[in-house]
C-alpha cells in the first residue's frame, strides 16, 4: 500500500510518544527528530520537512500540550492537523465553467500518466452526467494519438485529431469549436510530456492555454517521484499557472512524499489520484482521510462511504 | 562530451549548492550535516547519505582536509567508490544477444529500446525488436514506429495478446534470421502487482527455454525523478529476474538521480546507460569516473 512504509515510522513514534503521562522538550524534540527521518525517508521534500517539524514542534512546547492530561495525544492530534493542512484541508472538486462548457488541460514531465489520466477522467465525467471530448495534442511522442484514440475508444468517449497538423494551440482551438458545435460540455486535451526547463515546450504550452483559456489546468504528477517533485511542480505552476494535481501510480507501495510536497510548494491542491492503470482508477483525494490513514486512525470516513 | 548535461542537472547543481555551502568556512559537524542535506536532497537515501558523511567524517580527521576542493574530491572519491561495478558498466559484446527491459510504468523502457537498437545498428550488428507490451493502450504501435525510425523489424502481435507468446514468436524470427541483438519491450508494471510479476516472470523463463544459447542482459529502466519507490523495483524486480543493469533515464532533467547511488551499493547494480533526451542518440554510456568526478566540477 502507498504511504505504508511512513505509516509505519509515524506510528512507531507515536506509540512512544502515548505511553507518556508526561512530556518534556526532549521528549518532544526526539519524537521530531524521528518524524524528520520519517518523512525524508518518504520522499517528502527536504524543506518542506524542516517546516513542518518546525511548525509541529513551535505548536507542541505550548503550554497548554505539555501540560494536559493527554500530552502524547495533543501531538498527534497536531501532527494529524498540520498533515492534512500540508495535503490541502478539505477535498478540492473540479470546478466547471459558468459558460456551460469546460475545458481541462492535461500537463507534465514525460510518462506520468496524462494519457492514461484523460481517458480516466473522461469515465468519471461520464459517470458524473457530462459530456466530455478528448483531444489529442501530444505531436511529438510516437504513437501519442492512437494511444488517445485507444483510451478514448475504452471508455466511449470521441477523440478529436488533426494528425498532420504541428501546432498544438490550433489543433486545440479546432477541437473546442468541434465539441462546442457537436454539444459536448467537456473538452479534456491531451498534452505530450516535457520538462519544465525546456523553455520551447512551455513556451507551446503557454500558446496553447492563450488559444484555448482552459478552465482548470492539471499537473499530472507520478506518486514515485522523490526530491523533484517539487522542482517540476513549481516549474509548471509559475509558467503556466496550474489549478490542480492529478497523483497517479498510488496503487503500488510509493511513499506518497511528493503528493505531500507539492501542495505545500505550489499551493495547489491535489484533486484526484490515480490507483490502476484501469480506467477505472480514479479517485477524488480527500487529505483528511488520507492524513488519517497515514497515522493509522483509520480510514473511517472511506470505510463508512463504502458500506 | 560524455555527461554534459547531467553535469549541469545533477553535478551542477550539486556542485553550486556545495558551494553555498562552504563559502569559506571551515570543515566542522555544522558543515558535515549541510553537506549531508545537500545529498539528501538529491535522493540519495538516508544510509548511503550515512555512509557517505561518516566516511568523509573519518577522512577528514585522518587525512587533515580543510579546504572546499579537499572535501568535494574526497565526497566524489566515495561515490565513486559506491558505483563503480568495474567491468559491468559495460553491455555484453557477445551474440547473439536477448535484451528484456523490465521496469515500473512510463519510465522510459520502450523510448530507451528504441535507442538501444539505434546504438547496435550503428555499430554493424542486426538487431530484432519484440513487442511483448501488449497491454498498454497503442504500446506496440509505439515500438513500431521506434523501429521504422531506426530502420529495424519489429515482432508484434494484436493488443491483449499474450506476451509471452510474442517473445516466442520473436526468438524463433531471430534465430531463422541471425539476428545478432534481439531486444524485448515489457509492459510496465508496479512491482507490488503480483500477477504482472508472475508474467514477466514466465518471459523471463521463456527466453532461457528457447533460446539457452543466447547471452542475457536484463536491463531494469529507472527513472531518474524517482525516489526511494527505486529501491523497492530494484528489489522486487531483481527477485524475479536475474538483473544485469541500470538504464537511468530522464537525467536531462533537473532530477538528480541520486537514488541509483543507493541501488548500486546496496544491491550491487552497475547502471549501464543514461537516458539524456527524447532523441535516439539521447542514450549515454555510464561511466562511474566520470560520473562521481563531474559531481563537483562546474
Ligand atoms: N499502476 C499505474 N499505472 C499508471 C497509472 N496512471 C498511468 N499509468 C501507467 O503509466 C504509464 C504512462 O502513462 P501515460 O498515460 O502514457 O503517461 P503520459 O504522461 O501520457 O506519458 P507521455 O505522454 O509520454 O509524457 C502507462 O503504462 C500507464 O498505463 C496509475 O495510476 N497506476
Ligand atoms: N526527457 C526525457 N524523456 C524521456 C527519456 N526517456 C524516455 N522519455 C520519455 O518518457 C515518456 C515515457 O517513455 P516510454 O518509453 O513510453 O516509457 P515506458 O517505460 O515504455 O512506459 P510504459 O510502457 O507505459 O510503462 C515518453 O514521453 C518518452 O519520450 C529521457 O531520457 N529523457
Ligand atoms: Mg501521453
Ligand atoms: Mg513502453
Amino acid at each position: 500500500m502507498a504511504f505504508e512504509s511512513l505509516s509505519d515510522k509515524l506510528q512507531g513514534v507515536f506509540k512512544k510518544l502515548k505511553g507518556k503521562g508526561v512530556l518534556t522538550e526532549a521528549d518532544i524534540n526526539e519524537a521530531m527528530r524521528e518524524v524528520k527521518l520519517a518523512l525524508l525517508e518518504a520522499d517528502v521534500n527536504f524543506k518542506v520537512v524542516k517546516d513542518f517539524v518546525s511548525s509541529v514542534k513551535e505548536k507542541s512546547l505550548g503550554s497548554d500540550v505539555l501540560e494536559s492530561l493527554t500530552p502524547g495525544q495533543q501531538v498527534i492530534k497536531i501532527v494529524n492537523d498540520e498533515l492534512v493542512t500540508l495535503m490541502g484541508g478539505a477535498n478540492s472538486k473540479l470546478t466547471y465553467s459558468p459558460r456551460g462548457f469546460t475545458i481541462f488541460l492535461m500537463v507534465g514531465l514525460q510518462g506520468t500518466g496524462k494519457t492514461t489520466t484523460c481517458g480516466k477522467l473522461a469515465n468519471y465525467l461520464k459517470k458524473n452526467g457530462k459530456k466530455p471530448m478528448l483531444c489529442a495534442c501530444d505531436i511529438y511522442r510516437p504513437a501519442a494519438i492512437d494511444q488517445l484514440e485507444v483510451v478514448g475508444k475504452s471508455v466511449d468517449v470521441p477523440v478529436f485529431t488533426m494528425r498532420e497538423c504541428r501546432e498544438p494551440e490550433i489543433i486545440a482551438e479546432k477541437a473546442v469549436k468541434e465539441a462546442e458545435m457537436k454539444g459536448y460540455d467537456v473538452l479534456i486535451v491531451d498534452t505530450a510530456g516535457r520538462l519544465q526547463i525546456d523553455e520551447a515546450l512551455m513556451d507551446e504550452l503557454v500558446r496553447v492555454k492563450k488559444a484555448i483559456k482552459p478552465h482548470e489546468i492539471l499537473l499530472v504528477v507520478d506518486a514515485m517521484t522523490g526530491q523533484d517533485a517539487v522542482n517540476a511542480a513549481a516549474g509548471f505552476d509559475e509558467k503556466l499557472g496550474i489549478d490542480g494535481v492529478i497523483m497517479t501510480k498510488l496503487d503500488g507501495d510509493a511513499r506518497g512524499g511528493a503528493a505531500l510536497s507539492v501542495k505545500q510548494v505550489t499551493g495547489k491542491p491535489i484533486k484526484f489520484i490515480g490507483l490502476g492503470e484501469k480506467f477505472d482508477a480514479l479517485e477524488p483525494f480527500h487529505p483528511e482521510r488520507m492524513a488519517s490513514r497515514i497515522l493509522g486512525m483509520g480510514d473511517m470516513l472511506s470505510l463508512i462511504e463504502k458500506a | 562530451m560524455l555527461f554534459d548535461k547531467p553535469k549541469k542537472s545533477f553535478f551542477g547543481k550539486l556542485s553550486e549548492k556545495i558551494s553555498e555551502v562552504f563559502l569559506g568556512r571551515t570543515v566542522d559537524e555544522e558543515l558535515l550535516e549541510e553537506l549531508e542535506e545537500v545529498l539528501i536532497t538529491s535522493d540519495i537515501g538516508m544510509d548511503t547519505t550515512m555512509k557517505i558523511i561518516g566516511q568523509l567524517r573519518e577522512d577528514v580527521r585522518k587525512q587533515g582536509l580543510t579546504t572546499e576542493q579537499q572535501v568535494k574530491d574526497r565526497i566524489a572519491g566515495i561515490v565513486e567508490s559506491l558505483i563503480d561495478k568495474g567491468e559491468n558498466h559495460q553491455i555484453c559484446q557477445e551474440i547473439p544477444l536477448v535484451i528484456l527491459m523490465i521496469g515500473v510504468n512510463g519510465g522510459g523502457k520502450t523510448t530507451s529500446i528504441g535507442k538501444l537498437a539505434n546504438k547496435f545498428k550503428q555499430e554493424g550488428k542486426s538487431v530484432l525488436l519484440a513487442a511483448a507490451d501488449t497491454f498498454r493502450a497503442a504500446a506496440g504501435e509505439q515500438l513500431e514506429l521506434w523501429g521504422e525510425r531506426v530502420g529495424v523489424n519489429v515482432i508484434s502481435h494484436h493488443e491483449g495478446a499474450d506476451p509471452s507468446a510474442v517473445i516466442f514468436d520473436a526468438i524463433q524470427s531471430a534465430k531463422a534470421r541471425h539476428i545478432d541483438v534481439l531486444i524485448c519491450d515489457t509492459a510496465g508494471r508496479i512491482q507490488t502487482k503480483k500477477n504482472l510479476m508472475v508474467e514477466l516472470e514466465k518471459m523471463n523463463k521463456i527466453i532461457g527455454r528457447e533460446y539457452p544459447e543466447a547471452a542475457r542482459e536484463t536491463l531494469l529502466v529507472l527513472d531518474a525523478t524517482t525516489g526511494k519507490n527505486a529501491i523497492s523495483q530494484a528489489k522486487e524486480f531483481g527477485e524475479i529476474t536475474d538483473i544485469t543493469g541500470i538504464v537511468l533515464t530522464k537525467l536531462d532533467g533537473t532530477a538528480k538521480g541520486g537514488i541509483v547511488i543507493t541501488i548500486a551499493d546496496e544491491f550491487n547494480m552497475p547502471v549501464k546507460f543514461i537516458g539524456v533526451g527524447e532523441g535516439m542518440d539521447d542514450l549515454k554510456e555510464f561511466d562511474p569516473a566520470e560520473f562521481a568526478g563531474g559531481l563537483f566540477n562546474e
